[in-house]
C-alpha cells in the first residue's frame, strides 16, 4: 500500500476552555476522496485550517508528503490547494486577473495556458472578464474552485464546495471533482453537508461529533454498523446522541 | 523568500488600483486638496507679516515630506486592510506565501504609492506656489528613504495590531500614524516641544529627519549626525517590528484569529 498523503495523529485544538478537535488521528490515502462529516460546531473546519497552516494545533502532529506540516509549511503548501464557499477573492478584479495571481502565488508556468484549461473545465468563459464583485454565487463558488484546481493540488481540501451551486452546475462539479482525481491522481479532503452528496464522492467518512472521530471507514460499513438505510439516517441518529 | 509570490502580491495590488477610484483618490485627490489649501493659507498669512516667506519654505517642504511618511505606513495597512476587506487572507496564508514575504509585497507596494504622491506634490507645489522640493538638495534622497523606512515601522505596528484586535481596530490605520506626528516636529522645531516630550522625540527617527531639513534649509550646517541617529533608529526599529508582526502573526494561528478577521 502507498504511503498515505496525508496523516494527522493526536490532533488537538483548544481555544481556551473550549477543546473544538480532541485528539483525533487519520491519514488521507493517494488518490482518495475522504469525506469529513459531522453537525455544525464539530470541528470539521477548525481540522480543515490546521491542515491548511492557518490554525496552529495545541498538541498532535500533521504530515503532509511524508513531511511535518510545522516544519515545511512552504513545501507542502505548494502542493496544496483549497475551496470553500466562505471564503471570496479580491472583489475588484476581474475573474481571470484573479486567476493570474494565483497562479503567481504559486509559481506556476504557462500560466494562460492553466487558466483557459481550468476555465473551460468549469465552464467560466462567459464571466472569464467579469469584475468579481459581479458574479453571483455559484460563478463565484466556480471561481474558489478553478483557484484550487489551477495549480494542479495533490491534495485538495473542499469544504461544502457545491453549497450555492444549481444541481446542474453541482453535477458538473462533482464530475469534474471525480475525472480531476482519476487523471491526476489527486487526493481530496471533502466536507459537506448534502449526504447524497457524500455518498456519491467520498470512498471514505470520517464522522466527526464534538471534536471527537465517533466513526470512520466506507460509506458502506458506516450505515452497516449504524443499522440505518443511508447516510442521512446516520448523521441524524449520531447528531441527535447525547 | 520567492519573487514571484511577492510579485503574486504586488500585481494583485496594481489590478486593484487601476479601477478603484477610492484608491486612486487616496493617491491623486487628498494629498494634491492638502498641498493646495496649505499653500494657499501660507500665502494669505504672508500677507500679514512678511518675514513669513521663510516659513511657506519650510511648511510646503514638511508637508511634502509628511505625506511621504503618511503614504509609506498606509501603503502597508491598507494592503492588509484590502485583504480582509475582500476576504482573502485565508487565501493567501493557506498558499505558501511567507509573512516575510507578505510585508516585503506591501513594503514594495508603499514604495510605489510614495513616488506616486511625491510627484503629484512636488509638481503642484513647484505649479502653485514656485516652491521646489529640490531646494533642500542631495539630502533629499536619505531624507527621503529614511521617512518611508519610518512609514513603514508605523505600518508594520499598525498592521500587527489589526491583525491582532481584528477590524474593531481599523480604525489605527489611519489614526496611529497622527500619534507620532506632535513628536515628529514636523511644522515647528523640537525646541518648542516641553523638555519632556523632547527627550522623547529624539527617539523618533522622524523628528531627527525634519529637524535635518530645517538645518539645510537654514543653512545652518550639514545634518549628518540627525540623519545617523535617523537611520539607527530606523533600523532597530523596523527589526523589532518585524520580530514582533511574525510573533503576532503566530498568536493569531494559535488563536484562530487570522481565520476569522473580516467575518
Amino acid at each position: 500500500m502507498d504511503a498515505p498523503i496525508a496523516e494527522v495523529r493526536d490532533l488537538v485544538k483548544r481555544f481556551g476552555d473550549f477543546t473544538a478537535v480532541d485528539g483525533v488521528s487519520f491519514e488521507v490515502r493517494p488518490g482518495e476522496i475522504l469525506g469529513l462529516l459531522g453537525p455544525n460546531g464539530a470541528g470539521k473546519t477548525t481540522i480543515i485550517q490546521m491542515l491548511l497552516g492557518v490554525v496552529t494545533p495545541t498538541a498532535g502532529v500533521i504530515q503532509m508528503f511524508g513531511l511535518d506540516l510545522a516544519r515545511h509549511r512552504e513545501r507542502i503548501l505548494q502542493q496544496v490547494n483549497f475551496s470553500s464557499t466562505y471564503i471570496s477573492m479580491p472583489y475588484a478584479l476581474t475573474v481571470e486577473e484573479n486567476l493570474r495571481v494565483v497562479g503567481k502565488l504559486y509559481g506556476l508556468t504557462d500560466i494562460p495556458r492553466r487558466i483557459d484549461e481550468v476555465v473551460k473545465k468549469l465552464e467560466m468563459e462567459e464571466f472569464r472578464n467579469k469584475l468579481t464583485r459581479k458574479l453571483s454565487s455559484g460563478q463565484l463558488t466556480r471561481l474558489t474552485l478553478a483557484k484550487a484546481i489551477l495549480t494542479d493540488p495533490k491534495l485538495l481540501f473542499l469544504d461544502e464546495p457545491t453549497a450555492s451551486l444549481d444541481p446542474d452546475m453541482a453535477h458538473k462539479t462533482r464530475s469534474l471533482l471525480k475525472e480531476v482525481r482519476r487523471s491526476a491522481g489527486m487526493s481530496i479532503f471533502y466536507t459537506s453537508h448534502n449526504m447524497r452528496e457524500m455518498e456519491e464522492m467520498s470512498d471514505r467518512i470520517i464522522f466527526l461529533q464534538r471534536g471527537k472521530i465517533v466513526a470512520q471507514g466506507s460509506v458502506e460499513a458506516i450505515t452497516r454498523r449504524y443499522g440505518q438505510r443511508d447516510l442521512e439516517e446516520v448523521f441524524l441518529k449520531i447528531a441527535r446522541e447525547k | 523568500m520567492k519573487l514571484h509570490r511577492i510579485a503574486a502580491l504586488i500585481t494583485r495590488h496594481l489590478y486593484l488600483y487601476k479601477r478603484s477610484l477610492p484608491r486612486v483618490m487616496e493617491i491623486f485627490y487628498w494629498p494634491f486638496l492638502d498641498l493646495v489649501i496649505w499653500g494657499f493659507i501660507m500665502i494669505y498669512l504672508m500677507k500679514f507679516k512678511g518675514e513669513l516667506s521663510g516659513a511657506v519654505t519650510f511648511f510646503l517642504g514638511a508637508l511634502i515630506l509628511w505625506d511621504i511618511l503618511f503614504r509609506a505606513q498606509q501603503g502597508i495597512t491598507i494592503s492588509f486592510l484590502e485583504e480582509i476587506w475582500s476576504r482573502n487572507l485565508m487565501n493567501l496564508f493557506a498558499s505558501p506565501l511567507k509573512p516575510s514575504e507578505f510585508l516585503a509585497a506591501t513594503m514594495a507596494i508603499s514604495i510605489f504609492k510614495v513616488a506616486a504622491v511625491s510627484i503629484i506634490l512636488v509638481v503642484a507645489a513647484l505649479t502653485f506656489f514656485s516652491y521646489n522640493v529640490f531646494i533642500i538638495g542631495l539630502w533629499l534622497l536619505p531624507f527621503v528613504l529614511n521617512l518611508i523606512v519610518a512609514g513603514w515601522v508605523i505600518g508594520v505596528m499598525t498592521t500587527s495590531l489589526i491583525m491582532r484586535f481584528g477590524q474593531e481596530a481599523e480604525v489605527l490605520a489611519w489614526g496611529m500614524v497622527f500619534l507620532f506626528q506632535p513628536i515628529s516636529c514636523v511644522f515647528y522645531p523640537i525646541e518648542v516641544l516641553p523638555q519632556w516630550l523632547q527627550t522623547i522625540a529624539w527617539y523618533n527617527p522622524a523628528a531627527h529627519i525634519f529637524e535635518g531639513m530645517r538645518m539645510v534649509l537654514n543653512e545652518s550646517g550639514r545634518p549628518l549626525l540627525h540623519l545617523a541617529w535617523a537611520t539607527a533608529l530606523n533600523v532597530v526599529y523596523l527589526t523589532l517590528m518585524i520580530g514582533w508582526f511574525h510573533y503576532m502573526f503566530s498568536v493569531c494561528k494559535e488563536r484562530g484569529l487570522l481565520v476569522r478577521i473580516g467575518e
